[in-house]
């Protein structure tokens, strides 16, 4: 079964929340794990406060682009800003990166986007925007007992 | 979800305990308000109850980050407590879980904190 949902939203962090909340019911009519959830609502967040802290530098204004999908279970995640893009892909993955350390970020956003997606995929272009692709196959459904 | 503090200062050690949602949005103005408590009440060591914190992303960890390395600073501690499977992972991936001492509960966190001192 295929099925998928985009949505453009403010480039405000009040969404972050609203992201993750999305991205979780979503997935929740495919029985996800609660460890499943829990990540995904993770990665989420992380990508999307990349586009507005990052991308955008908090400016309210942009637009961020959320797209869901999911084919066989295999759940594909794309956040996508307009923003500032980045010069070394290479080097902003790497964990413990990051080019604010004055907003006090941890640089570990694409660490935990790794580490909790089966693939991530970044494509950036300065001045253009930045759009990151995640995908994870969730676990197959368990049986209910009669 | 917002993220909710409760703050209660005993001596030199400021408890909180955290329950909600920590994330970017969240952060600002927490930042502010520990750093508004923490110069006005003297404070040496935290502990952290995140027992009931639901959810927190790298946004978290900076802030927590950002606290422990004032600690450091002042010649001060930080005790993490009652930390979710989900929250606990995330301080091992980035290696905070090795340098912050872990207890399990409130009161171990105040007798530890006793026995450094
Ligand atoms: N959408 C984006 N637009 C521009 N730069 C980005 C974006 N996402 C990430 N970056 C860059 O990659 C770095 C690392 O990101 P991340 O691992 O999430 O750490 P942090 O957000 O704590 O800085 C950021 O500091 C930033 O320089
Ligand atoms: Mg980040």
């Amino acid at each position: 079964m295929k099925n998928k949902l985009t949505c453009n939203f403010s480039s405000i962090s009040e969404n972050e929340g609203l992201a993750r909340m999305i991205a979780a019911s979503f997935i929740a009519q495919y029985d996800p794990t609660l460890g499943e959830l829990s990540d995904i609502k993770t990665v989420v967040s992380e990508a999307v406060t990349n586009a507005i802290i990052h991308g955008y530098n908090e400016e309210g204004f942009h637009e961020v682009c959320m797209r869901l999908s999911i084919d066989n279970r295999i759940l594909t995640i794309e956040i996508e800003d307009q923003g500032k893009g980045i010069n070394e892909v290479d080097q902003a993955m790497q964990p413990l990166y990051t080019s604010r350390p004055d907003m006090e970020r941890s640089g570990m956003g694409f660490t935990i986007m790794e580490h909790f997606m089966d693939k991530v995929e970044v494509h950036s272009s300065q001045s253009r925007g930045t759009v990151v692709k995640m995908v994870k196959q969730l676990s197959a459904v368990k049986a209910n007992c009669m | 979800m917002a993220c909710r503090v409760e703050a209660e200062v005993k001596g030199s050690v400021l408890l909180l305990r955290m329950s909600g949602e920590l994330d970017h949005h969240e952060v600002g103005p927490i930042r502010k308000e520990l750093a508004d408590l923490m110069e006005s009440d003297s404070i040496r060591h935290i502990i952290l109850n995140l027992a009931k914190l639901e959810f927190m992303d790298s946004s978290g960890l900076g802030l927590i980050l950002g606290r422990y390395k004032y600690l450091q600073k002042i010649g001060g501690n930080m005790v993490l407590c009652a930390a979710t499977p989900t929250v606990k992972r995330l301080f091992e991936m980035s290696g905070m879980y090795k340098i912050l001492m872990v207890e399990i509960s409130e009161e171990r966190a105040l007798s530890r904190l006793e026995a450094v001192q």
